[in-house]
């Protein structure tokens, strides 16, 4: 059965809801007026994102510390998890399966606000450690899932091979796993980085007074006071973004 | 290290759940915080909240259904398409965009001063309030999830085999009769998640609502956090997340069950 032309109307037409709003944020990033209305071209939004707003810069390094730990701790502790699973049967194996899959779908303000509750019995203060946790507790179930996803097209006679050939546990890991594992762990970290980057809901809830990240920057400029530098920042994050996921499409296939 | 993965998650998900729960069954301080004398109170308050329960209900609910009406051509024919990988990327960058920028973004597209506005100003119809209203709320839960359905849908649609479909077709089946009688059941699985993927997380919205929602559109999400934050009612505020994380964990005790059969 070949698509019709009605599947494929859906198709450019879901292609063009996609990209349309996200298009129209980059030409407004250029318009001279404040409101909508095109008003002629101008940088100034640019100009002044650089050399004015010096708090979006600080909380795009808080964002960028957060999401590198904490993507390289969930990556580790995923990828380590994700074959021990896969190599040995373990009897904790159906309680790790259901506690992965239920982050999945608890709702973030459910998980942001129970951190939060967690944080402040533990009399912990609020800030870029508590923003961490957080950040590795939500990706490291997706870091676990798309390593052994990517594990289960493992052929497992390769490390039957290894072993006759007279390989240790040790060496069958880093000789045979953990190279034919390597596009499935960039394809971890690369989504549990985008995850953190991303997140806004339940980092709103654990961050601290000076550990604002770049989404909570956003939302208060969104919330209080249009200034054009957002479309300028949204700009930046957009074309960051599209051209980050062409550069790493290889890997990108990995994560579905 | 299978153990510190485990103990994680129960440290830092399941403890903190935890907490919300047994707060519920407690008494409010004035100033936040609660009292530890045992009390269904917060369970009272629940059904004052009927109206904003169905409401969320049935704005994530509609949201959903556009989402699978739309996921389904999609990701039949992202999976039927040489394009494949192209089109799969394409899908996915707008996930990876940052999602309040594409909250933010409708805001530009659908507000008084809009771009849609501003084309109805010169046809001279007056500004149309299309924001802060569940249609916006629908609007863009759809936005935000559509690439939550379409993934599960084309990794179910990848396995069906053209030659089933073109069976049905050839033993004189109309298309519609073989989307609905062949092609549906095939992909019931990946329906199933994608139901479970997009209307869970809708269901708790919290940024869409609180951005592009009004006073008629106001969430669950919304409701737990101002109880939490603004009336300082942590009890209530528990309640109100059991009776969301009840939903989301029955929904994948289902999933699990089905997947587990099949």
């Amino acid at each position: 059965m070949t698509p019709g032309r009605f599947i494929k109307t859906v198709v450019i037409l879901t292609m063009v809801f996609f990209y349309l709003p996200l298009a129209i944020v980059i030409i407004m990033s250029f318009n001279a007026a404040k409101s909508p209305a095109w008003a002629g071209f101008t940088l100034r939004w640019y100009v002044e994102l650089f050399t004015r707003e010096y708090s979006v810069w600080n909380s795009f390094k808080n964002s960028l510390i957060v999401a590198i730990v904490s993507s390289v701790i969930a990556t580790f502790i995923g990828t380590v998890t994700a074959v021990e699973l896969y190599w040995r049967k373990t009897r904790i194996e159906s309680t790790i399966w259901f506690l992965t899959y239920l982050p999945f779908v608890v709702p973030d303000v459910i998980i942001g606000i129970s951190l939060l509750l967690l944080f402040s019995m533990l009399k912990m203060q609020l800030g870029l450690t508590t923003i961490i946790l957080a950040h590795i507790t939500f990706s490291i179930p997706y870091t676990m899932m798309i390593v052994y996803s990517r594990l289960q097209d493992f052929d497992k006679n390769i490390i039957e091979a290894a072993y006759d050939l007279g390989s240790t546990d040790l060496q069958v890991f880093y000789r045979v796993i953990i190279p034919n594992l390597v596009p499935g762990i960039v394809a971890a970290f690369l989504l549990a980085f985008t995850l953190s980057i991303d997140d806004f809901v339940i980092t709103f809830f654990v961050a601290g007074p000076g550990s604002t990240t770049l989404p909570i920057q956003i939302y208060s400029m969104i919330r209080f006071g249009i200034s054009p530098t957002v479309n300028a920042i949204s700009t930046f994050m957009i074309v960051g973004t599209i051209f980050l996921g062409f550069i790493l499409r290889k890997f990108v296939k990995y994560i579905f | 290290m299978r153990y510190v993965y485990l103990l994680w998650l129960i440290f830092l998900f399941v403890l903190p759940i935890s907490i919300i729960f047994v707060y519920s069954f407690l008494e409010p301080q004035i100033y936040g915080g609660v009292q530890w004398n045992f009390t269904l109170n917060a369970y009272r308050y629940l059904p004052k909240y009927l109206n904003l329960i169905w409401r969320s209900i049935w704005i994530a609910g509609t949201a959903t259904l556009i989402t699978l009406v739309v996921a389904l051509p999609v990701s039949f024919y992202i999976a039927k398409s040489r394009l494949k990988n192209f089109l799969l990327l394409l899908t996915v960058v707008p996930f990876w965009t940052n999602s309040l920028i594409r909250i933010y973004a409708w805001k530009i597209v659908l507000g008084n001063n809009g771009i849609i506005n501003q084309f109805l100003n010169l046809l001279g119809f007056g500004p149309v309030q299309f924001l802060y209203n569940p249609f916006a709320v629908i609007l863009v839960i759809v936005y935000t999830y559509l690439p939550f359905a379409i993934l599960p849908l084309y990794a179910a649609m990848e396995k069906i085999e053209n030659s089933i479909l073109e069976a049905s077709l050839d033993l004189g089946a109309s298309k519609m009769y073989t989307f609905t009688r062949v092609l549906l059941p095939n992909v019931r699985m990946g329906l199933l998640t994608a139901f479970v993927f997009v209307f869970v997380p809708a269901l708790g919205s919290y940024a869409i609502p609180d951005l592009v929602g009004g006073v008629s559109s106001r969430m669950i999400g919304n409701e737990i956090v101002r109880q939490l934050m603004t009336i300082r009612n942590w009890p209530v505020a528990s309640a109100m997340s059991n009776l969301l994380t009840l939903i989301a964990l029955l929904s994948i005790i289902i999933v699990m069950k089905r997947r587990g059969k099949s």
